[in-house]
C-alpha cells in the first residue's frame, strides 16, 4: 500500500504545483510516466477473509471497484497536466471533483486493504498495548469503540466511510465518517476505515447491513492500526 | 388534532411543492394559528392515518426480467423502500414529540433523518411507477408522444436523451439519482445525491435510481448495463402523465401511501 501511495503522493504534488521553473510539458511527461498509480496487491487471498466477508466480495471490490478508482485518478492527473500545460484552467479546475473522488478511491481502499486480515492471522482479537490505553482512554471501552463505529457506520446516509482517526494535534483518537470517496485529510490522522458503501457488503449481507459491520471486526488488523497509531 | 397538525408541520419541511396547505414556517404566528385551523378536505383522510406506508408494487417482483432480477426488486422493494417508510414515520413520531415539547434543537437535529427517509419514501414512490414489464405497451416511447416530441427538441433525438441520461447516471460519485423534469416548460436532466428529492418547483417526469442496491446483485460493477438495460422497463405512459400535469399530479401517490 504505502509503496504505491508514496509513487502517487508526487505526482499530485508535480500537478498540483505552479510549473513556472521547467519546460511544462517535459515535466509532465516525465512525471506522469514515473508516477502513474497502480492498484496494490492485497496482502492476504481473495477468500481469505471468509466468512466474514467471501471470496466474491473481496474480488470485485479490489480488481475492479479498486482498478476503476485507480483508473480515473490517472486519467484525471493526466487531463490536469494537459490543461496545465495548456494554461487552461478551467479544464483544470474541471477535474479538482474527479481528483478528489477517484484520488479518494485509492487512497481509502489502500488503506482499508491492510485495515483487514484473516480471522486468528492477524484478524479479530482486540487492540494491545499503548493503542489500547488511548482507546480505553477516549472511548471508555473496546466494546465501546465498537458500538459507536458501528452506529456511525449505520448513521451513513448513502455511500461513505467510517474512520478512528488520530488527531494530529492532542493525539487523541476519535471517530469520523466521510460522503462517498472523500479521503481523511487535515488534522487527521487515519488509522481504520471502514468502507460502508453497498459494493463493500451487498452480495453477501443484501440489505442486513449491520451484520456486516458486527462482522468485520472479526477481520480487523490491528497489529496495521497500533502501527499508524505509531507505536 | 394537534398531533396530525404536528406532522404536517414536519412534513412541510420535506421540498415538496405538493402539500398545498403548508403552513409558512416563515411566519413566527404559524405554530398557534394552524394549530387552531381545520386541516383542509384533502388532508383529513390521509393525516386521520398519520403514518406513511410501503405503497403495493404496479406489477409482480420478476416482471421486470431480465434488465432487472426479481431478487433486486424483492429485496429493493420490500426491504429498502420499507426501511425508508418505518424510518420516516419514526422520525416524524418524535419530531412531533419535540414539536410538542418547544424542543428546538431536537427538531434541527431530525431533519436529516425526516429528509434522507422522506426523500427515499418519495424517491422509491416515483420510481415504481416509472418501470413497467417490456412487453407492455406502457414501455414503448410511443405511449408518450407529446413527452418524446419534446425530448426530440431537447435532445435531437430519444437516443441524444438516452446518451445524455446516461453520462450524468454513470458520473454521479457515490449514492444517488437521476431525473428527467420538466421545469416551466423546458426539459431537463438533473442529479441528486443519496435519497434527496427533486427540490423546487420541478416535476419529476422520470427517476432512475443509481443506488447500487438498485443493481449490484445482478450488475455487480458493470452499472453501464444497469443504464442501459433499464430503458427496456421504462414506463413511458407513467412519463407522459408526469410531462402533461403538475408538480401535485406527480406527487399524488404518496398522498395515496400515507
Amino acid at each position: 500500500m504505502s509503496s504505491s501511495l508514496l509513487r502517487t503522493t508526487p505526482l499530485l504534488r508535480a500537478g498540483l504545483r505552479a510549473r513556472a521553473a521547467k519546460p511544462l510539458a517535459a515535466m509532465a511527461t516525465t512525471s506522469f510516466t514515473r508516477g502513474k498509480a497502480t492498484l496494490p496487491d492485497l496482502p492476504y487471498d481473495y477468500g481469505a477473509l471468509e466468512p466474514y466477508i467471501s471470496g466474491q466480495i473481496m474480488e470485485l471490490h479490489h480488481s475492479k471497484h479498486h482498478q476503476t478508482y485507480v483508473n480515473g485518478f490517472n486519467a484525471a492527473v493526466e487531463a490536469l497536466a494537459e490543461a496545465e500545460a495548456k494554461g487552461d484552467s478551467k479544464a483544470a479546475a474541471f477535474q479538482a471533483p474527479l481528483l478528489n473522488f477517484h484520488g479518494g478511491g485509492h487512497v481509502n481502499h489502500s488503506l482499508f486493504w491492510e485495515n483487514l486480515a484473516p480471522n486468528g492471522k492477524g484478524g479479530g482479537g482486540e487492540p494491545e498495548g499503548k493503542l489500547l490505553t488511548a482507546i480505553n482512554q477516549d472511548f471508555g471501552s473496546f466494546e465501546n469503540l465498537k458500538k459507536q463505529t458501528n452506529a456511525a457506520l449505520a448513521g451513513i446516509q448513502g455511500s461513505g466511510w467510517a474512520w478512528i482517526v488520530k488527531d494530529k494535534a492532542s493525539g487523541n483518537l476519535t471517530l469520523v465518517t466521510r460522503a462517498n470517496q472523500d479521503p481523511v485529510t487535515g488534522n487527521f490522522e487515519p488509522l481504520l476505515g471502514i468502507d460502508a458503501w453497498e459494493h463493500a457488503y451487498y452480495l453477501q449481507y443484501q440489505n442486513r447491513k449491520a451484520e456486516y459491520f458486527s462482522a468485520i471486526w472479526d477481520v480487523i488488523n490491528w497489529g496495521t492500526v497500533s502501527k499508524r497509531f505509531g507505536q | 388534532m394537534a398531533v396530525r397538525v404536528i406532522l404536517l408541520t414536519a412534513l412541510s419541511l420535506l421540498p415538496l411543492g405538493c402539500y398545498s396547505s403548508s403552513p409558512d414556517p416563515s411566519k413566527p404566528e404559524f405554530a398557534s394559528v394552524k394549530i387552531q385551523e381545520p386541516l383542509t378536505d384533502s388532508f383529513e383522510p390521509t393525516m386521520s392515518i398519520g403514518t406513511f406506508s410501503l405503497p403495493a408494487l404496479p406489477y409482480a417482483y420478476e416482471a421486470l426480467e431480465p434488465s432487472i432480477s426479481e431478487e433486486i426488486m424483492k429485496l429493493h422493494h420490500s426491504k429498502h423502500h420499507q426501511a425508508y417508510v418505518t424510518n420516516l414515520n419514526n422520525a416524524l413520531k418524535t419530531y412531533s414529540t419535540a414539536i410538542t415539547a418547544n424542543d428546538v434543537p431536537s427538531q434541527i437535529a431530525l431533519q436529516a433523518a425526516i429528509k434522507f427517509n422522506g426523500g427515499g419514501h418519495i424517491n422509491h414512490s416515483l420510481f415504481w411507477k416509472n418501470l413497467a414489464p417490456s412487453s407492455s405497451t406502457d414501455a414503448n416511447p410511443a405511449s408518450a408522444p407529446t413527452l418524446t416530441a419534446e425530448i426530440d427538441k431537447t435532445w435531437g433525438s430519444l437516443d441524444g436523451f438516452k446518451e445524455a441520461m446516461g453520462k450524468a447516471l454513470l458520473g454521479l460519485q457515490g449514492s444517488g439519482w437521476g431525473w428527467l423534469v420538466k421545469d416551466g416548460n423546458t426539459l431537463r436532466i438533473v442529479t441528486t445525491k443519496d435519497q434527496d428529492p427533486v427540490v423546487g418547483g420541478e416535476v419529476p417526469i422520470l427517476g432512475i435510481d443509481m443506488w447500487e442496491h438498485a443493481y449490484y446483485l445482478q450488475y455487480h460493477n458493470g452499472k453501464a448495463a444497469y443504464v442501459e438495460n433499464i430503458w427496456k422497463v421504462i414506463n413511458w405512459a407513467t412519463a407522459e402523465e408526469r410531462f402533461k400535469g403538475d408538480r401535485e399530479d406527480a406527487f399524488k401517490i404518496l398522498k395515496a401511501a400515507l
